[in-house]
């Protein structure tokens, strides 16, 4: 099964270090294959660097791909994220 | 080395002065080879994944003693450290390099690091380039173990220290600020590194972006640190660590009032006003001046201009300094005081440098009378920059009317030079004489004749009058500001400079303190000039009070013959008018 949307992020700093934690511990919760896609640049959503070298600041839009049994659940969890501005400003 | 300034950014606000502790965590020596055999492959690949896990294990442990200490903010950055310990695609990247390229460990993982750090140069946001801070901390973790030395960290005994850093990643601050750092100085970083997140989360004052400050500084220096301006000081003198203690000590009774408050004029209930300025130091205190709720700079001392430095500053120097202070929004006034050291700082002649009491000797006003080509360097760059704003410059030590009309004369020199030169001057410059030698109080009358205003140098004056060097801790138990003599000398000087018609200012520390706030009011000073961070809580209480109330005061005090009964009284004054003010500090 496979699952894509795009998310704006919203909050004040952008994607940096503890949003990008964030991310990944959700990701890691689901056996899918997770990636996030920025401007053409495609990274594993389980992998922290992947996701800090998207240099995703406010404003930008990820897309989000899932694929797995999981998939739905996955990106429920992370749109949540993305909706609660990672509990950020 | 004496009394070097360095300075940086300013990431944490707030003043500390304490003990400096070089923190080194220098790269371990790390080798790079080629590897013979294609056996051992397999055998650095392991090595590389001990290490992954050998440093995970450090980490887990520095974060599991930093959770017992409650509330921590930077815990967070230890979970980003261990997934980037475990994130795939840097293992994958590293051990691709061993396999491909057969290099040893180390060699892979400073490629990968480099690869990482080009990924994050390109970045347009500087929030998030920065992180790549914590992708090169784990690298030299990971390059530490690999070497197999484990990282050093601040000793858990020992006295609280300011902790100085090439660079600090948050897991070192975190390691650190268990209740044993004070600040930190920093060779580089910026606003948004993660030692300045950290230092801020747990409010201790940093400076960063310093450049060399690892270079300059030893363990066990003197140090000051101000976060707010961005300054370091290192091997600070007596007297300049005693003025920054004061700053400390004032910056932690400020934090309590509020800014917004510190807008308002300084206008009594019954209407009285009273000018309010700011003593600087630095050009970068002048946003805290501001932001205080100066009026006007009260007095700008301009000795570091010439200490931190090898050769003497040019004009352009001086100029640059000058230009920032004069005209500045909304500041209303700019009081420069000329050089108001020894000659001891010019030169390296072992007679100058050693005069038995340099306090009284060849020194400011005296000092630039004699050497004139020097002191006209000042006053042309002073001048230049009066043609931009307010300006009045202060002469400091005048003992007689020779010294300022000797000064005065230099000063229309350089003037008519200048106009010679078709370079603008200021059209309404004044002219002051500092008020700190006791024979200018006595002669107040006649030097209030040659100047446009006084400024009355408490700290200085209150030392000569009552024979006591305020730095010698045997006697200081001496230094009185309430000492009836002072009393009566600060009286003299306001009423004489009053009857000539001139404004008369107070600078020294006495000016700042809200002890004796409704002593100057009553005494009419025109303006009190104060460290940035005193100007909230003296404005508090002079809005909070009469200038009536204040006269009552002042005519109690100017009856008693004992500096112990006007204390006596003053303090018990104002604990009753101000409750909240004077119970929690004690004083």
């Amino acid at each position: 099964m496979q699952e894509i949307k795009t998310f704006e992020v919203k909050n004040k700093l952008g994607i940096h270090a503890r949003v990008a934690a964030k991310l990944v511990a959700v990701s890691n919760r689901f056996k899918s294959r997770i990636l996030f896609e920025f401007e053409g640049q495609e990274v594993n959503g389980k992998s922290l660097l992947g996701i800090l070298t998207l240099a995703c600041s406010r404003g930008g839009f990820i897309t989000v791909k899932v694929e797995g049994s999981d998939a739905i659940e996955a990106l429920n969890d992370l749109a949540s994220l993305f909706a609660d501005k990672f509990g950020e400003d | 080395m004496k009394n070097i300034v360095l300075k940086g950014i300013g990431v944490s606000p707030g003043v500390v002065t304490g003990k400096a502790y070089l923190y080194d965590r220098r790269d371990a020596q790390i080798s790079f080879y080629k590897l013979g055999k294609v056996s051992l492959v397999t055998k650095e690949i392991r090595r590389f994944r001990d290490a992954l896990r050998a440093s995970e294990a450090q980490l887990r442990e520095v974060k599991s003693q930093l959770s017992e200490v409650a509330g921590l903010e930077p815990l967070y950055i230890m979970d980003v450290h261990i997934m980037l310990l475990k994130d795939r695609s840097f293992i994958r990247n590293v051990v691709q390099r061993i396999q491909e390229m057969s290099v040893n460990a180390e060699w892979a993982v400073s490629m990968t690091i480099d690869k990482y750090r080009e990924m994050f140069e390109k970045m347009e946001d500087e929030y998030l380039r920065d992180r790549f801070n914590d992708v090169r901390y784990v690298g030299q973790m990971i390059l530490r173990n690999l070497a197999g030395r484990r990282q050093e960290t601040i000793s858990p005994l020992g006295e609280r220290v300011i902790v100085i850093a090439s660079d600090l990643s948050p897991a070192d601050t975190a390691q650190m600020m268990i209740d044993k750092v004070l600040g930190f100085a920093t060779d580089i970083g910026s606003r948004t590194s993660h030692t300045a997140i950290v230092a801020r989360s747990i409010a201790i004052p940093a400076v960063v972006g310093l450049e060399k400050v690892t270079r300059l500084v030893r363990t066990n220096d003197d140090i000051i640190i101000d976060g707010t301006a961005g300054l370091v000081i290192v091997n600070p003198e007596p007297e300049i660590l005693h003025r920054y203690e004061e700053k400390k000590r004032l910056y932690q009774a400020a934090r309590e009032v509020s800014l917004q408050y510190a807008q308002f004029p300084a206008v009594t209930k019954d209407r009285y006003k009273i000018q309010i300025g700011s003593n600087i130091e630095f050009i970068e205190e002048l946003p805290s001046a501001i932001a205080h709720g100066a009026e006007g700079i009260g007095l700008y001392r301009t000795e570091f201009i010439y200490i931190n430095r090898e050769e003497l500053p040019t004009e352009e120097d001086h100029f640059a300094n000058y230009r920032r202070v004069i005209g500045v929004d909304p500041l209303q006034w700019a009081t420069i005081r000329t050089f108001d050291l020894g000659g001891d700082k010019f030169f390296s002649d072992p007679k100058l440098a050693r005069e038995m009491n340099p306090q009284m000797g060849l020194r400011a006003i005296r000092f630039c009378l004699q050497e004139v080509s020097l002191f006209k360097v000042q006053l042309r760059a002073i001048l230049r920059a009066s043609a931009f704003g307010k300006t009045r410059i202060l002469f400091p030590m005048i003992s007689g009317i020779e010294e300022i009309r000797a000064a005065k004369r230099i000063l229309s020199e350089v003037k008519d030079d200048l106009r010679r030169e078709g370079i603008a001057v200021g059209e309404d410059i004044e002219i002051g004489a500092m008020i700190e030698v006791p024979s200018a109080v006595v002669m107040a009358e006649v030097l209030a004749r040659e100047v446009d205003f006084f400024s009355i140098g408490t700290n200085d004056l209150i030392q000569y009058v009552l024979a006591i060097d305020r730095i010698n801790d045997r006697v200081n138990y001496l230094y009185e500001p309430l000492h009836p003599a002072v009393m009566k000398m600060i009286k003299q000087v306001v009423d004489v400079g009053h009857r000539a018609g001139i404004h008369v200012a107070m600078c020294g520390e006495m000016a700042g303190d809200p002890l004796y706030v409704m002593i100057l009011l009553a005494l009419e000073l025109d303006e009190l000039s104060m460290n940035p961070l005193a100007i909230p809580k003296v404005k508090e209480i002079i809005r909070a009070t009469t200038l009536k109330d204040s006269k009552k005061l002042l005519r109690e005090v100017m009856k008693m013959s004992s500096a112990t009964e006007i204390r006596a009284l003053v303090e018990k004054t104002m604990r009753e008018k101000f409750p909240a003010v004077f119970s929690s500090n004690g004083s």
